[in-house]
C-alpha cells in the first residue's frame, strides 16, 4: 500500500480503540442521529470476531435479544462509537466465534477468563 | 480550463462527519511543469504543456529533451491542455494550489484492460435464458437483416477487446487537497489500475 493511503487512513484511527478481545462482553456506546436529536445508545453482547483491515476493520457483538440472535457489526475506528466498555472478559481459544449461533441456551455461553493475560 | 496531471495512488475510505463510510480515492499530484505554451497567433490555439513524472535525461533523445525548458528536469509524460485558465509562464511548476476551491472534479485516465470480452460484459447485451431448455445463453443474437442490407453494418456491438482506452470519470466531490504534502482525495473510484496517471480537471457540468 502507498505511504500516501497508510499516513492517511492512520489520521483517522482511533487510538487505544481496541481494547477489548475476542470472547469478551462488551458495552459499544454508539452515537445515533435522529432527526436534529442526538443520542447514545449502548448494545450489549459478545464480541465474537474482528475482520483485521487497518481502518476497516469492523467487528461482530451477537447478543439474544427477546429470544432471537442478533449480530452487529461496527466499524472499528468508527466516529460513532463514543466508547466500548469491557463487561467482562472471555476465555476462548479461536478466533472467531461462528460456532455460538449453532448454540443456545446454556450451552452458548463463553468462559470467564479470570486472571492473568491482559488485554 | 484548470487540469493538472497526477498519479493513482489507490482507493481507501474515509468517514465523513456523521461517521459514515465514504469510498475515496488518493491522487497524488506532484508538481507538473510548464513546458510549452501554445498560441493562438503562433499555433491557432491556446493551450499549455504540462510535464509529469520527472525522468533522467540519458532516458530521452536530443530531440525530446529539446523541447524542455533551460534548467528544468524533464519529464516522462506530456499533456497539452487546451484552454488552460491559471495564469503561468514556461519553466514555472504547478501543483494543487491549481485546484484551490474547486469542489467537483472531472478525472480521465486509461481503463484497466480487460481483455476479449463478449458482449455481455463489453455492451451490456442482456443475454439469454440459462435454464428451461434454453440453448441461447450469452451470445450476441442478431447482427443485422437478411435481404436487405444482406450484410452487418459497421460498428455493429460484437465481443472484442475491452478497457484499456481512455476514460473520463465526472462530478467526482473533492474531499481534501493538501498541496504540501501533494494530496488529493476524491469520493469514487477513478479509471485505471493504481500507479496510473490521471489527468484531474474542473469539472465541466458542476460547480
Amino acid at each position: 500500500m502507498s505511504v500516501m493511503i497508510s499516513t492517511l487512513e492512520a489520521e483517522q484511527m482511533v487510538p487505544d480503540r481496541k481494547n477489548f478481545c475476542v470472547g469478551d462482553t462488551v458495552k459499544v456506546h454508539y452515537r445515533i442521529v435522529e432527526g436534529k436529536t442526538e443520542r447514545i445508545q449502548v448494545y450489549e453482547g459478545i464480541n465474537i470476531g474482528f475482520r483485521h483491515g487497518g481502518i476497516r476493520e469492523t467487528f461482530t457483538v451477537r447478543k439474544i435479544s427477546f429470544g432471537v440472535g442478533v449480530e452487529r457489526v461496527f466499524p472499528l475506528h468508527s466516529p460513532r462509537i463514543e466508547r466500548i466498555e469491557v463487561v467482562r472478559r472471555g476465555r476462548v481459544r479461536r478466533a472467531k466465534l461462528y460456532y455460538l449461533r449453532q448454540r443456545s441456551g446454556k450451552a452458548a455461553r463463553v468462559r470467564e477468563l479470570v486472571g492473568s493475560k491482559k488485554a | 480550463m484548470i487540469a493538472i496531471i497526477g498519479k493513482k495512488h489507490g482507493m481507501t475510505q474515509v468517514f465523513d462527519q456523521n461517521g459514515s463510510v465514504m469510498p475515496v480515492t488518493v491522487i497524488e499530484v506532484e508538481k507538473n511543469l510548464v513546458v510549452a505554451k501554445k498560441t493562438a497567433e503562433q499555433n491557432g490555439y491556446e493551450a499549455v504543456l504540462l510535464g509529469h513524472t520527472v525522468q533522467k535525461s540519458q532516458r530521452l533523445n536530443k530531440a525530446d529533451l529539446g523541447q524542455f525548458p533551460d534548467g528544468a528536469a524533464p519529464r516522462a509524460y506530456l499533456k497539452e491542455m487546451r484552454d488552460f485558465s491559471p495564469t503561468c509562464e514556461i519553466g514555472q511548476e504547478l501543483g494543487l494550489e491549481v485546484l484551490e476551491g474547486v469542489r467537483y472534479v472531472d478525472v480521465a485516465g486509461v481503463s484497466k484492460g480487460k481483455g476479449f470480452q463478449g458482449g455481455m460484459k463489453r455492451h451490456g447485451f442482456g443475454g439469454g435464458r440459462k435454464t428451461h431448455g434454453s440453448k441461447f445463453h450469452r451470445d450476441l443474437g442478431s447482427t443485422g437483416q437478411a435481404a436487405w442490407p444482406s450484410r452487418t453494418f459497421k460498428g455493429q456491438k460484437m465481443a472484442g477487446r475491452m478497457g484499456g482506452e481512455q476514460t473520463t470519470v465526472q462530478n467526482l466531490e473533492v474531499l481534501r487537497i493538501e498541496a504540501d504534502r501533494n494530496l488529493l482525495v476524491v469520493r469514487g473510484a477513478v479509471p485505471g489500475p493504481r500507479g496510473s496517471r490521471v489527468i484531474v480537471r474542473k469539472a465541466k457540468k458542476k460547480a
